[in-house]
């Protein structure tokens, strides 16, 4: 019984199907629960930070806080304003929680864990996050109102400057695996983590992920302060729960991938006793939640960036630095005969 | 040298490590809020909260109709009616506050010659309707009744001071 | 058959969004179905097994490319009107333009050969033992790097051409010098001055700000007659 059942699962063309969508389920629940609980988190620590104490009310600590939310968030009525474009409008924030989800097909929790292990993995990743910017965009534009066509642009300039360093920031990780596989890229770690040889990268990368994924200081799109939610201003209920999760997806994808490029995904720190008996999906979570802290933990400290220092940021700064970064590192790996596939 | 220390300072990032480094100590602190509904924070005896109106040890109530505190309050919240008891004492026959339109300035516990009507330390008065803020003479009557203790307390502790 | 079918279906939505791009009223619509366009054939690609090309279609066009063309787009203020009469008066034009292209077209498809080994190149796409990112670069870093270094040289001039068209050094534009600001010195811009009691600042001298960088000694002359040019 239960090997015919394997092997339906594993050979017939409508089982591998099935098999796919139990594992994309397997994924997305515990992502989306995460994300529920990431909401939670931020609310505690900048509490913290600011001597207060977050959600404590609703269930034992507030652990039921997202639920309470998210049901609030359910019940509200969806309103559509007179003005916008209905069909864009209401695409907007579905886009942006498609494509936050969908970049979770390739990352590997653990050797041999990824739904697709794909060759080009990183670069897939690379293209859907720099997707993220249009589920902005027309959001902003379909709104057909001034905060959030403003949000819309500011969103669109950030993303498309960050990601040319986040590339070359890319590529340097690249020249010292020699594979866009991402188990490649994590297994190439084995012997010492990318954040330890190429640490000004990793901090690049970081900053650029958080301008990435619209987090303080770089919320300029959102900005509530001058643009009151910049590019949602317009949007009420569970399309404003969707750009939600879709943000909070963003920011745990994009700490997976900082883990997986530079701090050994699902290794452990070194590959030894006691650190080996804790299983790598552990090692994974765990890094991704150190870094999910870290950003909460910048936007507790840092005030929002001006436009134009973030646009002097991006581009007069990360931009020759990575660019120098590369070549430095290139010239190293030839000169000294490391690099991989030589 | 002053350049060299700055360029190292920029570039590694001194001015962000110590205000992530403040944070994170800010973040282990003990938290400044207290737990509302089952802790609450210390009162002074000033604090001018909902009205009530007191009564005599002997159950006599205090007021005696000068309207006063009518003639004094800047919101004109209160109302006042009176006339002569059948014992021949002047007394209310109406005394209404609107507490939608009190502003706690305390202007009437100031003019009141017998202390009679006092804002106590109660703040959770909080209603479902409008209509429940409406005080009449009763409400207020049954306030002074409840929270007389902490009535005369108060009266006591700032006593020194008026 | 699984993959015929999604063939099929991406060449189909492509061929379908290609029209709307130039058929759609609203341009933002145009440069939205000009993404999904980018879109299926990135699909197509990757049918093909070419997933570097795909990648690369998704995050240049669809991720930089196209984000800058809606960027324009969405702020074009455009009069439906005056578009569509602008169209009677250039059809004479258009039709002109359209059918010596069609001619054109016609003659470059009429005298079209294959090239005698297209076949058999097309039989080995990639080698052996090889991803197609891997034969990809083997390819243009071997025998087409000079067209390739030249195609980056053109993109360079172009941009600084871009860049020498736009960018205009304007005496009044403000500009901020983060050095400069991070590297004041209190003692630089901060000034401690005990004002006499019953003396306006003028009287006492006057106070210029931000700090003269000479100060000159001020005088107690009250009419400042000698005072600063």
């Amino acid at each position: 019984m239960i090997d015919t059942v394997i092997d339906f699962l594993l050979n017939d063309p409508i089982g591998i199907v099935i098999l796919t969508v139990i594992k994309a389920l397997a994924l997305l629940v515990p992502v989306l629960i995460g994300v529920a609980y990431l909401t939670y988190a931020e609310r505690k620590v900048m509490a913290a930070i600011q001597l207060r104490k977050g959600p404590n009310v609703v269930g034992p600590f507030g652990l039921l806080q997202p639920f309470a939310d998210a049901i609030k968030m359910i019940t509200k009525e969806t309103i559509i304003p007179s003005g916008a474009n209905r069909v864009l409008f209401v695409m907007a924030p579905m886009l942006t929680f498609v494509l936050a989800m969908l970049a979770w097909a390739v990352i590997p929790m653990n050797d041999g864990w990824a739904i697709a292990n794909i060759n080009v993995g990183i670069l897939y990743l690379f293209a859907i996050s720099s997707l993220g910017v249009y589920g902005i965009i027309i959001a902003g534009w379909a709104s057909n109102s001034k905060y959030a066509f403003l949000g819309a642009l500011r969103s669109a300039a950030q993303m498309v400057s960050y990601e040319v360093s986040m590339g070359f920031v890319l590529v340097t990780v690249l020249l010292c695996v020699g594979s866009l596989n991402l188990t490649d890229i994590v297994r190439a770690q084995s012997k010492i983590w990318f954040c330890i040889p190429l640490f000004p990268m990793f901090v690049i990368f970081f900053i650029s992920a958080l301008a990435e994924t619209n987090r303080a200081p770089f919320d300029l799109p959102e900005g509530e302060s001058e643009i009151v939610a910049g590019f949602f201003v317009e949007y009420s209920s569970m399309s404003f729960g969707l750009f939600f999760l879709g943000e909070y997806a963003n920011m745990i994808l994009m700490s997976a991938m900082t883990t997986i490029l530079f701090l050994g995904g699902w290794l452990p720190p070194l590959g030894m006793e006691p650190f080996t008996w804790i299983p790598g999906p552990i090692w994974m979570i765990g890094k991704i939640c150190f870094l999910l802290f870290t950003f909460i933990w910048v936007r507790a400290t840092f005030p929002r960036y001006r436009y134009d220092q973030l646009m002097r940021l991006g581009w007069k700064v990360f931009l020759p630095f990575s660019l120098i970064w590369l070549v430095l590192t290139a010239g190293a790996l030839v000169a000294f005969g490391w690099l991989p596939n030589a | 040298m002053a350049f060299l220390d700055r360029t190292a300072r920029s570039l590694l990032l001194s001015e962000l490590v110590t205000g992530m480094s403040l944070t994170l100590r800010y973040f282990f602190r003990k938290k400044a809020t207290i737990n509302y509904p089952y802790e609450k924070g210390p009162i002074s005896p000033r604090f001018k909260g909902e009205h009530a109106l007191r009564r005599y040890p002997n159950g006599e109530e205090r007021c005696i109709a000068c309207k006063l505190c009518e003639a004094v309050c800047p919101a004109q919240a209160i109302t006042i009616e009176a006339e002569p008891r059948e014992d021949g004492s002047r007394r209310t026959t109406r005394y209404d506050i609107d507490m939608t339109k009190c502003i706690y300035c305390g202007l009437c516990e100031e003019a009141c010659p017998v202390d009679a009507i006092v804002e106590g330390p109660n703040f959770e008065f909080a209603t479902e309707t409008r209509e429940e803020l409406l005080y009449n003479k009763d409400k207020l009557l049954a306030n002074g009744d409840r929270w007389e203790p902490e009535l005369a307390r108060r009266l006591e502790l700032d006593a020194p001071y008026r | 058959m699984i993959v015929d079918f999604f063939f099929y279906l991406f060449a189909a939505v492509l061929l379908v969004t290609a029209t709307l791009v130039v058929s759609a009223r609203n341009p933002v619509h145009s440069v939205l179905f000009l993404i999904l366009a980018f879109f299926n054939a990135a699909a197509l690609f990757l049918i093909a097994g070419a997933e570097f090309l795909a990648m690369t279609l998704v995050i240049v066009y669809v991720g930089a490319v196209a984000v800058l063309f809606l960027f324009v787009v969405m702020m074009l203020d455009i009069d439906f009107e005056q578009l569509r009469g602008g169209l009677q008066r250039y059809t004479g034009i258009g039709a002109a333009v359209g059918a010596a292209l069609i001619v054109e077209l016609i003659a470059v498809f009429g005298g079209w050969t294959l090239a005698p080994n297209a076949e058999k190149l097309r039989l080995s796409p990639t080698p052996a033992n090889m991803n197609n990112t891997e034969a990809l670069g083997r390819v243009l870093y071997t025998d087409y790097i000079f067209l390739f270094q030249a195609a980056g040289l053109v993109l360079l001039v172009a941009m600084i051409g871009a860049i020498v068209l736009t960018l205009r050094e304007r005496k009044t534009s403000k500009h901020q010098s983060i050095r400069v600001q991070t590297q004041r010195t209190v003692a630089e811009t901060l000034e401690i001055v005990t004002v006499p009691l019953g003396v306006g600042t003028n009287e006492s001298g006057g106070f210029l700000r931000p700090k003269a960088p000479e100060p000159e000694p001020v005088h107690e002359d009250a009419g400042g007659h000698h005072g600063h040019h």
